[in-house]
């Protein structure tokens, strides 16, 4: 497990060593320790508040360190701001894809690397040069498009192509995967071993453990500040893996595996019956039904039709054919509002774009979702903290502070008060679109409990999530989606992962194997 | 003091302080109020009547700005509402009847109302921005006020309208009971309702705001409406100082001075959070430094000049940034950003 110091600095492109940052009041980093080799992918892993960001945020000259060396390629560095960092070799995607949506591809990836011919920019050049390092990631793209016009995924791609347009020896990517399908993380597996086989370091930051088992070679583990310890990954199972980061075993989650064998009965009328509802455009027509008490997972790639489906059962967006019905009578699902009224209730995909009001309070986001159906009449202060605290407890939000302003909260804790929101206008169904998307296994394993334990209670779900080994755990059944069309129905007890991939990949194409 | 200093209000009302006392070290007449026939008059009771106008459209720009929007129009609305009332009671030939006048003033609301009710119709059916709407009827607004009153400037002589901007009741013009009863309705109506935060929600976000469940259309077509119909009145109040409908000149810029008026106090204009209260300190702050520049005699010509000179000031005053950069350059720390986590609800 442990290596000696000189076998860690021996080969070593980035020595991190001692590494210690202070806020006011906290302890970010305490004395971790991180060592990338030229050649290697290695992950960095931990909860939330854990340290990854502020670890690679030292690494990338964005904190400067209060204790600690680091060195690259053997050298002594301190960086004063990124650009040391860049000029070292050090190069960072974000989560957040910062780069310029109104600009083109092309200028995106040569932005300040521009081909110049007499002090002038050379656009073809540039434009030829942009297409060759897209094509070294095997990206075919028309460089004078605007990027905004892309997917998230090909944005991705292109801050990762503009990284090695500074041929960066280290290469950081901080949770990369979270807005890719299967087949784009695919793709991007797929650049990363070549960036490796080229000597590059990667430091990739993920939530997504069957990824780290996937593609990395070591992973280090961060705990509260405190480094765990630097594993090959050989030497770690998932379950090791998330003991490690947790500094406990996982017995919640173990004890969910139930819930997807629970028998649903399906005799009386389902509480919400989708009858061939479709929109022209979004999504064909389908048929959906959900029994009281139980939980519908929608499987599918990224771009699939799961969101649209979700979003027509909620009347998010107004279906154009067939109906649907609420408690056996068929309603009118015209605007969001719609379906509120008859307790659908929608926590959406995009958690920062569509969710949360990040300049109000914890409290007022969670309130907000009853305020709207009652209109002017403002719910009773005495009502609202009783509902406020009641919540924050129940979900185990944290800070449990309901007067913080709730973009200060990580993105789990931001999700839990969402689930607050919609919990508290007592919903006939729930519908969550990747509720887990980007979040710690904590607050994961956290928001997977309360809705095994909520639909046990006869609340009925629509579950949405790319994370299959979820969807599986936590629905009774599960519906298919490709090509934004529903292609069948499964029943979670009697498939598993592989079985769900193979439906989602091969099930009603003609001639596949 | 730290907690006081923290307070979103606590730099607006400051600088409205440092303009009066400015005024009074160089004239101490400026505080001097003097009672004469039972009436209060002086400088700062000027300053309480001749502020009503801004005050009224400035509570409207608030509610539309906290939507993320802007509305240009409310000066324009203000010559349309102005010549509608002044164009009724002279066409009746009975400047003093009751019933006309109320016709007259109704009328003229319900003009302003219309062109707010248009400005959001276009904003939040047709889903034009904010800016590019407003100057539509910005526009055409005056060329509207100038058909009403056939291209002249229609004046009347009736002592119960000019009450309206000039009277006073209890010792107090008018106008300012005008004021504080637009102040109190909207604050009530805002943050005694749940509308005030329902109104941040949308400015904050308004797609996340819909699918919570808050029909956003509806909040912000009443926001431009409640601007029109604020606008409308402040401009029977215009109409009535001067006894006139000047289609080119009532209230004309008057929407700068209301933006400004809502920044001063401190909403910003990315829309979401707002305060009324700011607002109207932020009024009084601009309807101070218009006596000012009359009060110590700048010449007309520079006018333009002492006045932005102050409200760069005033906004520097106002930014956090700037007073700790001051903070370092005296070597002295004291001031800390101000980004106050938890918020103060501003009731009125």
């Amino acid at each position: 497990m442990s290596l000696t110091d000189e076998e860690m600095t021996s080969d070593a492109l980035v020595a991190m060593r001692g590494i210690t940052i202070q806020f006011p009041g906290v302890k970010a980093l305490d004395d971790v320790d991180l060592t990338l080799r030229g050649g290697e992918i290695h992950a960095l892993m931990g909860e939330n508040g854990a340290g990854k960001s502020t670890l690679i945020k030292a690494l990338t000259g964005e904190y400067a360190v209060d204790a600690g060396s680091i060195a690259v390629a053997g050298e002594q560095r301190v960086f004063h701001g990124t650009a040391d960092a860049q000029q070292a070799g050090v190069s960072t995607v974000y989560q957040e894809v910062n780069l310029c949506a109104n600009l083109s591809v092309g200028e995106n990836v040569m932005l300040g690397h521009e081909v110049r011919r007499a002090g002038r920019i050379d656009w073809r050049a540039t434009h030829r040069a942009a297409v060759g390092h897209l094509q070294n990631l095997g990206l075919r793209l028309d460089t004078r498009t605007a990027l905004g016009s892309h997917s998230i995924a090909v944005q991705q791609l292109v801050a990762i192509s503009r990284a090695m347009v500074t041929e960066a020896k280290v290469l950081v990517l901080d949770e990369p995967t979270s807005s890719l399908d299967r087949g784009e993380v695919q793709q991007l597996f797929a650049v990363m071993r070549d960036l490796r086989s080229r000597g590059v370091a990667v430091l990739f930051v993920t939530h997504f453990l069957d990824q780290v088992f996937e593609i990395s070679d070591r992973c280090t583990v961060l705990r509260n500040g405190r480094l765990v310890g630097d594993y090959p990954i050989d030497e770690l199972s998932p379950g090791r893996l998330v003991s490690l980061m947790l500094g406990r075993e996982l017995e919640d989650l173990a004890a969910l595996s139930g819930a997807s064998d629970r028998p649903v009965d399906r005799s009386g009328t389902p509480v919400v019956r989708m009858k061939g509802a479709g929109r022209k455009g979004l999504i064909e027509p389908a048929d959906v039904d959900v029994y009281p008490g139980e939980v519908v997972g929608i499987a599918g790639l990224l771009g699939s039709g799961r969101t649209e489906l979700a979003r027509v059962l909620a009347g998010a967006e107004h279906a154009d054919s067939g109906q649907i019905e609420v408690a056996g009578k068929a309603v009118r699902l015209n605007t969001p509002r719609h379906g509120i009224d008859h307790g659908i209730a929608y926590s959406p995909e995009d958690r920062r774009a569509e969710g949360i009001l990040g300049d109000l309070t914890v409290a007022e986001n969670i309130v907000l979702g009853i305020q709207a159906r009652r209109g002017w009449r403002k719910v009773r202060r005495s009502e609202q903290d009783a509902l406020v605290s009641e919540y924050i407890a129940a979900l185990g939000i944290r800070p449990a502070n309901p007067h913080v302003l709730i973009r200060n909260l990580s993105g789990g804790n931001q999700q839990k008060v969402l689930l607050a929101r919609w919990l508290a206008t007592a919903p006939a169904l729930l519908i969550l679109d990747e509720p887990t998307r980007g979040i710690d296994v904590g607050a994961k394993a956290d928001i997977q409990s309360k809705v095994a334990e909520l639909s046990e209670q006869g609340l009925s779900v629509v579950f949405i999530s790319s994370e299959l080994e979820e969807v599986l755990r936590l629905s009774q059944r599960i519906v298919v989606m490709r090509e934004h069309r529903k292609i069948g129905e499964l029943a979670s007890s009697e498939t598993d992962v592989d079985g769900l991939i193979d439906f989602i990949a091969h099930e009603g194409r003609e001639g596949a194997a | 003091m730290n907690a006081v200093m923290k307070h979103r209000l606590f730099w607006p009302v400051v600088v409205l302080l440092a303009l009066i006392l400015v005024n009074t070290l160089s004239r101490p007449s400026f505080v001097s109020i003097t009672v004469q026939d039972g009436r209060l008059y002086g400088s700062l009771i000027d300053i309480l009547r001749n502020s009503a106008p801004l005050m009224l459209v400035a509570l409207g720009m608030t509610l539309v700005i906290a939507t993320r929007g802007i509305d240009l129009s409310v000066g324009a609305v203000m010559a349309v509402s102005g010549a509608v009332a002044l164009q009724i009671i002279q066409d009746s030939g009975d400047a003093a009847n009751p019933s006309v006048l109320a016709v007259a003033i109704g009328a003229g609301l319900l003009a302003g109302l219309a062109c707010g009710l248009w400005n959001g119709f276009l904003i939040a059916v047709l889903g034009i921005q904010p800016i590019i709407a407003t100057l539509v009827l910005m526009l055409a607004g005056r060329g509207i006020a100038l058909l009403i009153t056939r291209g002249f400037i229609t004046t009347i002589n009736s002592d119960p309208y000019k009450f309206m901007a000039q009277g006073y009741v209890v010792g107090l013009p008018f106008a300012f009971y005008v004021s504080l009863a637009a102040i109190a309705i909207v604050a009530v109506i805002e943050r005694r309702t749940a509308l005030g935060v329902l109104t941040e929600a949308v400015g904050i976000n308004p797609e996340a705001s819909r699918l919570a469940g808050v029909r956003a259309r509806g909040i912000i077509w009443g926001a431009y409406a409640a601007s029109g119909l604020l606008a409308g009145f402040a401009g029977l109040l215009y109409s009535s100082n001067i006894m006139a409908a000047d289609a080119n000149a009532a209230g004309l810029y008057i929407e700068l001075d209301a933006i400004l008026a809502v920044v001063l106090g401190g909403t910003s204009l990315a829309g979401g959070t707002f305060s009324l209260a700011g607002t109207v300190v932020g009024v009084f702050t601009i309807q101070t430094l218009k006596s000012t520049i009359t009060f110590l005699g700048v010449p007309p010509a520079v006018t333009p000049v002492f006045m932005a000179a102050v409200v760069v000031l005033v906004v520097l005053i106002q930014s956090s940034r700037f007073r700790r950069w001051v903070g370092r350059l005296g070597g002295r720390l004291s001031v800390r950003s101000a980004q106050p986590v938890e918020r103060t609800e501003v009731a009125s």
